[in-house]
């Protein structure tokens, strides 16, 4: 596609699936603050551009690992939120059978291989997943999302190395929020940073402004056809923010409330809806898919609320099939 | 039957294998080469530098991307050269492939097989040595091999590798020229069926791994005594073959557990402490483990000979049970 913006239908799924993702984390976000749902939560809010623009590009039988913060990965890899809320709530009809949570949503059905509670835990299990579709001669690729603080840590060197040695099917994504945890990244990162790192392997590496969905779409589209092409793992570097704290519970309080406020003008969803406005889509036309985005994971919200816990001896399947629990209990 | 080394039965097991699954691959340093070991000697010629595949010297990767294969439907044998050196990769073992299957509701079962030759040989000191079989035997989700012969390596590999479990295997290193019969097809051995290697009612001894031929070696020097035990292989520490050490038990009433490993909280501790549960204390009699000290592996051979467990001492430990 020569200019993803032209297409309206696409901006307008683009939209609606940014739309989907901020609602369902403002609602699980509301349900953790009213006590239903246990456990910590790591919400993107503000970061949906980066999710919906590169799941655009993807097939079902494309494979993508995510990391800690991956509720809009699944979202916009097809994962059905109702699945997806009732896990966070810990039920028996969560994707994981109530034994993942929020860290750990997978939905291998559409190729999503799993969210990770480790930083960078993503990144050889993706490339693995690349080589693994080579061998079986796939036209299929693997996908790696994760956070700017994963490249410090040995798996980005160790799996960039191995993705271009082997010129295996994997295109990277580095979801540059900022902030690794509770600290600017930029304060921990040597050098000039994820592009340049990847490069100095021989793998292709840009930036993007990872608030423009419109350019997210672009460059992911040309970077998902190269992979499928054979020629080799690319990088994208996506410079967002994370409008929200670390976790549900962390306030943020130590940034000032002028940078958000700053990032909020910012705001994804809002730049997509000006353009959507200035291309003649009515006011009333994207207040209906903000609504319908809304209702849907209210819905979501109360299915999972009023839905059965997993009986007890759930805990015990899913282990291994031989030494498994017989006396181990 | 034809007769091999244990590391010749184990690369015929894997060559087997692979003739047999096309979806089964092996990755790690050197493969391509034959291996550290000649382990894979050939495999390349055969089967490609596709399956066959020789990789940087990036354990947490050559661990994680045998997962990544797995979740798309490939059966890697993932190949750690020397165990000691999965240290590098324990985010991948344990965090990773021991939890994925349960972490995900049963969405996926990661068949890998994680190879790590382990234990004492030829004086290669404190990171080349190692036996922490014990830690994976307390981690859920994955089975541990721990084999001693050559035909028990050969079977033992081809069910690892037919398993959809994570399985952890633990190559012999010292005992990879130790000759053995095996059949050809090589056929597989379940997991957690212990292997008796002499009979008795003396006492029941237990052990598995490099240590076996040691202790078989003190138990013939006891029955020379006219003292003969019960010596139990159990080929797999995790499931291990609990009904047969209390069958054993109930007839001899002492046990001794012995490992090469270190003694305190080895896996024998926990041998003795579930005959202990299961059958009850009135069972036995007397009970000891007998391992290394708790001290690093040392590199002199004056030195790394006070960490061995010998026949000797397995002599003196059985005649300090039944006293």
């Amino acid at each position: 596609m020569s200019d993803p913006g032209d297409n309206l239908r696409r901006l307008t799924d683009l939209y609606a699936t940014m739309a989907r993702i901020r609602a369902f984390e403002e609602t699980a976000l509301a349900a953790h603050k009213a006590g239903e749902i246990p456990g910590p939560l790591h919400v993107s809010i503000g970061q949906e551009a980066v999710a919906a623009g590169i799941c655009i590009n993807l097939r079902i039988d494309d494979r993508i690992t995510s990391n800690h913060r991956g509720h809009g990965h699944a979202i916009a890899k097809g994962a059905e939120p109702k699945r997806m809320m009732a896990e966070l709530y810990g039920r028996a009809s969560g994707y994981c059978r109530g034994k993942g949570g929020s860290m750990h949503i997978a939905d291998f059905s559409v190729g999503m291989l799993g969210a990770n509670g480790v930083v960078a835990g993503g990144i050889p299990i993706a490339v693995g997943a690349a080589q693994g579709l080579k061998l079986q001669k796939s036209d299929a690729i693997a996908v790696c999302m994760f956070g700017d603080g994963a490249i410090n840590r040995g798996p980005f060197l160790e799996g960039l190395n191995w993705a271009a040695l082997f010129k295996l099917p994997v295109l990277f994504v580095c979801e540059d929020n900022g902030v690794a945890a509770f600290t600017r990244a930029d304060s921990v990162t040597a050098g000039p940073g994820v592009t340049e790192r990847a490069k100095a392997l021989g793998v292709a590496a840009i930036t993007v402004d990872g608030n423009n969905v419109m350019a997210v779409d672009g460059a992911a589209s040309e970077a998902v056809a190269a992979v499928r092409r054979g020629e080799g793992p690319h990088l994208l570097h996506v410079r967002t923010y994370r409008i929200t704290g670390h976790t549900s519970t962390d306030p943020a309080a130590w940034r000032p409330a002028e940078e958000v406020d700053e990032a909020r003008t910012r705001d994804p969803i809002k730049r997509l809806g000006a353009v959507l406005a200035e291309r003649g889509v009515a006011p009333a036309e994207l207040d209906k898919i903000i609504d319908a985005a809304k209702a849907e994971m209210a819905s979501a919200r109360t299915q999972a609320n009023a839905a059965a816990w997993p009986a007890p001896g759930v805990a015990f399947e899913d282990v291994q099939d031989t030494g498994a629990v017989a006396w181990s209990k | 039957m034809v007769e091999v080394t244990l590391i010749e039965a184990a690369r015929r097991a894997a060559l087997q294998e692979m003739r047999r699954d096309p979806r089964v691959w092996v990755l790690g340093e050197d493969v391509a080469r034959g291996g550290l070991w000649g382990q894979y000697k050939d495999f390349l010629g055969e089967f490609g530098a596709e399956r066959v595949v020789s990789t940087p010297i990036s354990e947490s990767t050559i661990m994680g991307v045998g997962l990544g294969s797995a979740l798309v439907g490939m059966r890697p044998i993932i190949e750690m050269r020397i165990f000691d050196f999965v240290m590098c990769a324990m985010d991948e073992l344990v965090n990773q492939i021991a939890k994925i299957r349960y972490m995900f509701g049963g969405q996926a079962k990661p068949a890998v097989v994680v190879r790590m030759p382990h234990g004492m040989w030829r004086n290669s000191a404190a990171q080349h040595s190692q036996m922490l079989e014990a830690w994976f035997a307390h981690l859920p989700g994955v089975i541990v091999v721990t084999p001693a012969t050559a035909e028990d390596t050969a079977g033992l590999l081809v069910q690892a590798i037919r398993s959809d479990d994570p399985v952890l295997f633990f190559d012999p290193k010292d005992l990879f020229g130790v000759p053995g019969n095996i059949s050809d097809p090589i056929e597989p051995i379940p997991f957690g069926v212990a292997r008796r290697v002499a009979e008795g009612d003396a006492a029941t001894v237990v052990t598995w791994s490099a240590a076996v031929p040691v202790v078989a070696k003190g138990v013939e020097m006891l029955a020379a005594d006219g003292i003969k035990v019960d010596l139990l292989d159990l080929r797999t520490i995790w499931p291990w073959d609990q009904d047969a050490v209390i069958a054993s038990v109930k007839k001899t009433g002492r046990l001794l557990v012995v490992h090469e490993a270190v003694e305190v909280a080895g896996f024998g501790a926990e041998v003795v402490a579930r005959v202990v549960d299961v059958a009850g204390p009135g069972a036995l009699k007397a009970a000891k483990r007998l391992g290394a000290p708790r001290i690093p592996i040392p590199f002199s051979p004056a030195l790394e000979a006070e960490v061995r467990v010998t026949p000797e001492k397995v002599v003196k430990a059985v005649k300090a049970l039944i006293a």
